[in-house]
């Protein structure tokens, strides 16, 4: 093929659907995301526990560190569930023609 | 928007391990994903489009994240801190008509057309002039936005960190390039999605105790009006046509400009963004793609605003010569005056993830356009797929390369946010305009897409050098200017692409299926898959009902 079609052009899409390899092999996200926050959200509360007096004053007397790390802690946990409860579907085999 | 660009040299942030330790746990994910996503990279489709196989909700927030970028959120909280509650109008009329507009009207033809890019649409529906020249301009825009990000975040680096300018660029730079380089879009859009609640998590803390700080929203209302006048807490207030308001735009030019012109040109055909639905596993992913993102998008403004407008309570002069702050520091200086480390560590990275998000979409949708619009179609036909998927790897390379070369070009300007919304009205508006006519218009000639969007960048160009820098006429603002660009170069397009189709010969009707409206093509009919039939995820419940919440959100702010 030296001069492409426009035609072509949805041929070709088509024909590489079918030897795409993203959706058998790629992983999936949830998993990351909520052992990034997890992991985060056990830093951030640490330190809120172990705040110092000058901490809670510099953010108007909130204790900020130990709210956000229980919220991305939350957020996590709330993740990895998910994909506990909804594993990553097989991918359904191609069509045959 | 006269927003200067450095940031005070005195905002230093008191950084200690913890935060490090945040930020570098940060950089291994990033550098994991692109090195987990390389697996699934076997043909050139999974590299540019990942192989149109993702879940809505993971491109959906990445579609939200692609423009969540640092560049976003320290110009809005700039603008907030400038222009008030008017900031809302970036959102509830500037995003989300056109992105429920591109979910329920186009996705259609672009999904169900099967292309890759958005000048690959244009190929079908004009002809390869439209294409090439849509595809250059496209390659182009992509590249300085890049460096713009890459810019934007070594100057914010060195003020926060104090790290030199070229450490920040080269490094951010080799992390983009090795996650895409490796992974290609999967990795980008999964860094987005990750970037997308590291953002929210950087932004929460520092809005409540900024709200805490001036005692609530009535506090900060009130500390405001007494010190701008009532208009600034409102989102209409003072823009009846011939009044004045610092902004420089009536509700005619924010309606038709921003809403209208600018905002459908970039959501609706700016490919960086729409790349992100065209990955979706299905037809009706897609579609609900824009339609999720525009739900986050509708809050987020609360999120950048509030910082904004708290920073120009707590400092009444900011952004003059009375003080040394910019409105570009409005965030910057919530995150030094509230968060102890830990949570600084948090929002540290989150604005760096969010300045390499923005980069990355820009260069991942570069690779895209230049390797299967622009290489693979007119200089090396015809070869095997693995050899456009080897040179979509190397030509990632020489686009976050150039992106370092115009960061520095981005340098030379002074002010950021407005470079970057004069780029969209040179480049967004007329695609959009060729695009609107072209998906509406069946009559719409071949011909008349090259010359429309020809035409349509030409006039925007003029109006902005010419009428607008040479005072031709005057403009009270760069934003202002921005809106009058857009229009100008939407009407100079649509006028062209009409008077060359009345002379010259349409496509015929058999080649236009399936890419105008009313016309269909096979991928359109396409079964939804499993699932996707339940209420919560039918397209014109969510679109419709984004709408009604952007439009009931304004209600507060309009009194």
């Amino acid at each position: 093929m030296s001069e492409f079609h426009e035609k072509n052009v949805q041929e070709e899409v088509s024909e590489l659907e079918t030897k795409s390899a993203t959706a058998a092999r790629l992983f999936d996200i949830r998993r990351i995301i909520g052992g990034l926050f997890a992991l985060y959200g056990v830093i951030v509360t640490i330190a809120g526990l172990t705040a110092s007096d000058a901490d809670i004053d510099k953010a108007e007397g909130v204790n900020i560190n130990l709210w956000t790390g229980l919220g991305m802690l939350v957020l996590g946990l709330f993740f990895l569930t998910w994909l506990k409860l909804r594993p990553t579907a097989p991918p359904t085999p191609p069509v045959e023609k | 928007m006269q927003t200067p660009t450095y940031l005070a040299a005195e905002l230093r942030l008191p950084t200690n391990w913890l935060d490090y330790t945040i930020l570098a746990i940060y950089f291994l994910v990033v550098l994991g994903i692109g090195l987990a996503a390389r697996r699934s990279v076997k043909t050139s489709l999974d590299f540019f489009l990942s192989g149109r196989s993702l879940p809505a909700w993971v491109t959906g927030l990445a579609f939200v994240a692609a423009n969540l970028g640092a560049t976003e959120i320290l110009g809005m909280a700039a603008n907030s801190a400038q222009y008030g509650v008017y900031t809302t109008h970036w959102y509830w009329i500037g995003a989300i008509p056109a992105m429920v507009f591109l979910g329920l009207v186009m996705m259609p033809f672009y999904y169900g057309s099967k292309v890759r890019s958005v000048p690959e649409f244009l190929l079908l529906r004009f002809d390869r002039s439209a294409h090439l020249l849509s595809s250059i301009l496209f390659a182009i825009a992509a590249i300085l936005i890049a460096g713009v990000n890459l810019y934007a975040l070594a100057i914010v680096v060195e003020a926060l960190l104090g790290w030199p300018l070229w450490v920040s660029i080269v490094v951010a730079g080799a992390f983009v390039l090795a996650y895409i380089t490796l992974g290609g879009l999967s990795s980008a859009i999964y860094n987005e999605v990750l970037q997308f609640f590291v953002i929210l998590a950087a932004l929460i803390p520092i809005t409540i105790l900024g709200l805490k700080k001036v005692g609530g929203w009535d506090g900060l209302s009130d500390t405001l009006s007494a010190q701008h006048g009532g208009d600034f807490m409102t989102s209409w207030g003072g823009t009846g046509i011939g009044s004045d308001n610092p902004l420089g735009a009536n509700w005619l030019t924010i309606v038709l400009g921003l809403g209208f012109v600018l905002g459908f040109g970039y959501w609706t055909t700016n490919f960086a963004e729409v790349q992100r639905a065209l990955s979706a596993k299905n037809l009706s992913a897609a579609k609900r793609t824009p339609l999720i993102a525009a739900f986050p998008k509708i809050f987020i403004v609360f999120l950048v605003m509030i910082p904004g407008l708290v920073a120009a309570a707590l400092v009444p002069k900011i952004g003059t010569a009375g003080s040394d702050l910019q409105y570009n520091d409005a965030i910057p200086y919530l995150m030094e005056q509230f968060l102890p480390n830990g949570v600084l560590g948090i929002a540290v990275t989150g604005l760096l993830a969010a300045f390499m998000a923005g980069m990355a979409a820009n260069v991942s949708s570069f690779n895209t356009v230049f390797t299967t619009d622009i290489w693979a179609k007119y200089v090396k036909k015809g070869e095997s797929d693995e050899y456009y998927l080897k040179f979509g790897r190397l030509i990632t390379v020489i686009g976050v390369l150039a992106s370092i070369g115009t960061a520095f070009l981005a340098q030379s300007f002074s002010n950021i946010m407005a470079y970057l919304q004069t780029l969209f009205s040179f480049f967004n508006v007329p695609m959009f305009v060729v695009f609107i006519i072209g998906m509406f218009w069946k009559r719409a000639s071949v011909k008349s897409g090259f010359w429309g969007l020809l035409a349509g960048t030409v006039a925007a160009m003029v109006n902005y050098f010419w009428i607008y820098k040479q005072g031709v006429v005057d403009i009270p603002s760069d934003q202002g200017a921005n809106f009058v660009s857009a229009i100008v170069g939407f009407v100079a397009g649509a006028v062209v692409m009409v008077a060359v189709s009345l002379f010259t010969a349409p496509k015929p009707a058999a080649e236009l299926e399936g890419l105008v409206y009313g016309t269909r093509s096979a991928g359109m009919s396409e079964a939804p898959g499993e699932g996707d039939d339940a209420w919560y995820r039918k397209p014109a419940l969510l679109g419709w009902g984004a709408v009604v919440l952007a439009a009931a959100c304004y209600i507060p702010f309009s009194f």
